[in-house]
């Protein structure tokens, strides 16, 4: 097939998943499976209409595969370097980004806690907190990469870092949720600290410290990924990335990024599943499913 | 005074721990040093020398202060060593990054919010977009623009723009969506236009959320904008005085970008939030609404 008739193909194919998207969001679904199938049908339409979309414009025009590589070709070279893609997402991924994770997310957990229990500590850690965590934190890569050395561990202590605050905020946040009728039920029961701790006011906080796991997902994979720009072994996802922007391997870069894509989703798909069945009761996901 | 008292002490501690770590970080180096002489060295004369290193693994707080004032005072603000120099070009990127960002998610709410097919179909689409680590291919993004002749301003704003657009997409959507049942019925009694209820109803009462989500997408785009600055060579930026700091181990200068980056944030998000005060006053939000 010549461009020309590609890019035709791909228009055509675009403008039919618009009519279909349109028609399938006005149909009005009887049960409750049939909406949850149209859901999803939707978004998928509109992600294999802009796919094609893509392959068809840098074919039709003949866009220069070192500007912008066609899908196809970039799923040829996915499949075809699946060992370098694996330990590249080893090393930054099941390395790094999961321990930077892991302690980050459980020590600004713990400190939370802990400071929840002095409310002078907290009036003055909650503005400074909040403040950090808007602060551009990355920055303190190229520190820890002198500090830690070139391997993971640099990588994983700027996830920490940039996990911390938002736990830490949005923990302290979510120990103030429990209302006052709850509290003084947990007191008539003569519960003590912990009891209440545990029963009352750490369920209560759940969705508060889901939300901070769940933006921290996607803040470690960048975190991991830019600490590599200032300096790492030869293998992990920021290094590829860089290396193969240096030598014009584009549809490399684009390989590594679909991996970063599909890493990130699905550790965000994963914190939301699991979100669902701890935080069942919450009315966000209780009118679910009517 | 209440308020201070905490906040004051909280400072006060991180920077008391801040100097202790030095001391610790750095007296190896002296020791080391000290040993390579032959003579020895009293724990007072570490810390005095640990204070006033060239190249320290963490500088104390007073040397950043330091290199923080002589960089923005004491330069003209046109040399290249002037640290105003670096911060506005950044500045500048962030800023055009951030109104491209602020007015593409203003335009994608409005069409998610009035069609049901663009809800369906982008709303899923822009969740997606920003589980990708969009900072890993800004490097791409800016080889790439630049193979092609766009260079300078355009290219860093671009990734500003990525990913500003999502906390004031997904802000204003909420915010438009805001106004309750009985505010839409009362439009209705009217018999408001679409346009009417838009610009009456549904614009100020999405002004709390538009500013709430406009703090964050600014502190973003700054961020954008320092990482799409690493890979241009480090020519000019705060994210240039990064990557040249780290070169030639210039620690001090590193640590002053990244004050200069903090406070050039914490500057932006106040005055956003201010501006945000403002304009719900005027739109007469409630004030226990709006925050």
């Amino acid at each position: 097939m010549s461009g020309m008739t590609i890019l035709i193909a791909a228009i055509v194919f675009w403008l039919a998943a618009w009519y279909a998207n349109t028609r399938l969001a006005s149909v009005r679904a009887r049960t409750p499976a049939v909406a949850n199938a149209i859901n999803l049908a939707i978004p998928f339409l509109f992600g294999a209409a802009l796919l094609a979309l893509w392959e068809g414009f840098t074919r039709g025009f003949e866009v220069p595969t070192v500007l912008l590589p066609p899908p196809s070709m970039i799923w040829d070279r996915i499949v075809n370097s699946v060992p370098v893609l694996w330990a590249d997402f080893r090393q930054t991924y099941l390395k790094a980004v999961l321990a930077g994770y892991a302690m980050g997310c459980g020590a600004g957990f713990i400190v939370a806690v802990l400071v929840d229990r002095s409310p002078f500590l907290k009036a003055g850690i909650m503005p400074v907190g909040n403040l950090i965590s808007a602060l551009p934190i990355i920055g303190i890569a190229p520190i820890m990469v002198m500090w830690f050395g070139f391997d993971w561990p640099s990588k994983a202590a700027v996830v920490v870092a940039m996990t911390f605050f938002p736990m830490l905020v949005n923990t302290v946040a979510g120990l103030a949720a429990a209302g006052h009728m709850e509290r003084d039920l947990m007191r008539t029961y003569a519960s003590d600290y912990w009891q209440t701790l545990f029963k009352l006011r750490l369920p209560a906080a759940m969705p508060f410290i889901f939300n901070a796991l769940k933006i921290n997902s996607t803040l470690a994979l960048i975190g991991a990924i830019v600490a590599e720009f200032f300096g790492t072994p030869i293998v992990g996802m920021g290094f590829r990335i860089s290396a193969e922007v240096g030598r014009m391997n584009v549809d490399m870069v684009w390989a590594e990024i679909f991996v970063a894509a599909l890493a990130g989703s699905l550790s965000y798909g994963l914190i939301a599943l699991i979100e669902r069945s701890v935080t069942f009761w919450h009315p966000s996901n209780r009118n679910r499913g009517l | 005074m209440k308020r201070v008292a905490p906040i004051f002490t909280v400072v006060a501690a991180i920077i008391a721990i801040w100097y202790v770590a030095a001391v610790f970080l750095n007296a190896p180096f002296e020791r080391d040093q000290a040993e390579r002489a032959g003579r020895p060295i009293a724990f007072s004369e570490i810390l005095q020398r640990t204070m006033v290193q060239e190249r320290p693994i963490l500088p104390a707080p007073h040397q950043v202060a330091a290199e923080l004032w002589d960089t923005t005072v004491t330069k003209k603000i046109t040399s290249k060593r002037s640290l105003v120099y670096h911060a506005w070009i950044t500045l500048s990127a962030t800023l055009l990054g951030f109104v491209m960002g602020t007015v593409l998610g203003i335009v994608l709410a409005v069409g998610i919010v009035h069609s049901s097919v663009l809800d369906k179909s982008l709303m899923p689409w822009i969740i997606t977009s920003q589980t990708i680590p969009i900072l890993a291919i800004a490097p791409m993004i800016i080889v790439v623009l630049s193979s092609v002749g766009v260079t300078g301003l355009l290219p860093k704003a671009l990734i500003s723009t990525y990913l500003s657009f999502f906390p004031v997409a997904v802000g204003m959507v909420k915010g438009l969506r805001s106004p309750e049942a009985m505010h839409l019925d009362l439009m209705k009694t009217y018999s408001a236009s679409r346009s009417n209820v838009f610009w009456k109803l549904r614009v100020p009462a999405s002004m709390p959320y538009l500013f709430t989500s406009m703090k964050v997408a600014v502190a973003a785009s700054l961020v954008g904008a320092i990482v799409g600055e690493l890979p241009t060579g480090a020519v000019a930026g705060l994210g240039a005085r990064l990557l040249a700091g780290s070169y030639y181990g210039q620690t001090v200068q590193i640590w002053s970008a990244l004050f200069a980056a903090a406070i050039m944030a914490a500057l932006l998000v106040t005055l956003i939030g201010m501006l945000g005060t403002w304009v719900n006053r005027r739109m007469g939000v409630r004030p226990e609404a709006a925050r």
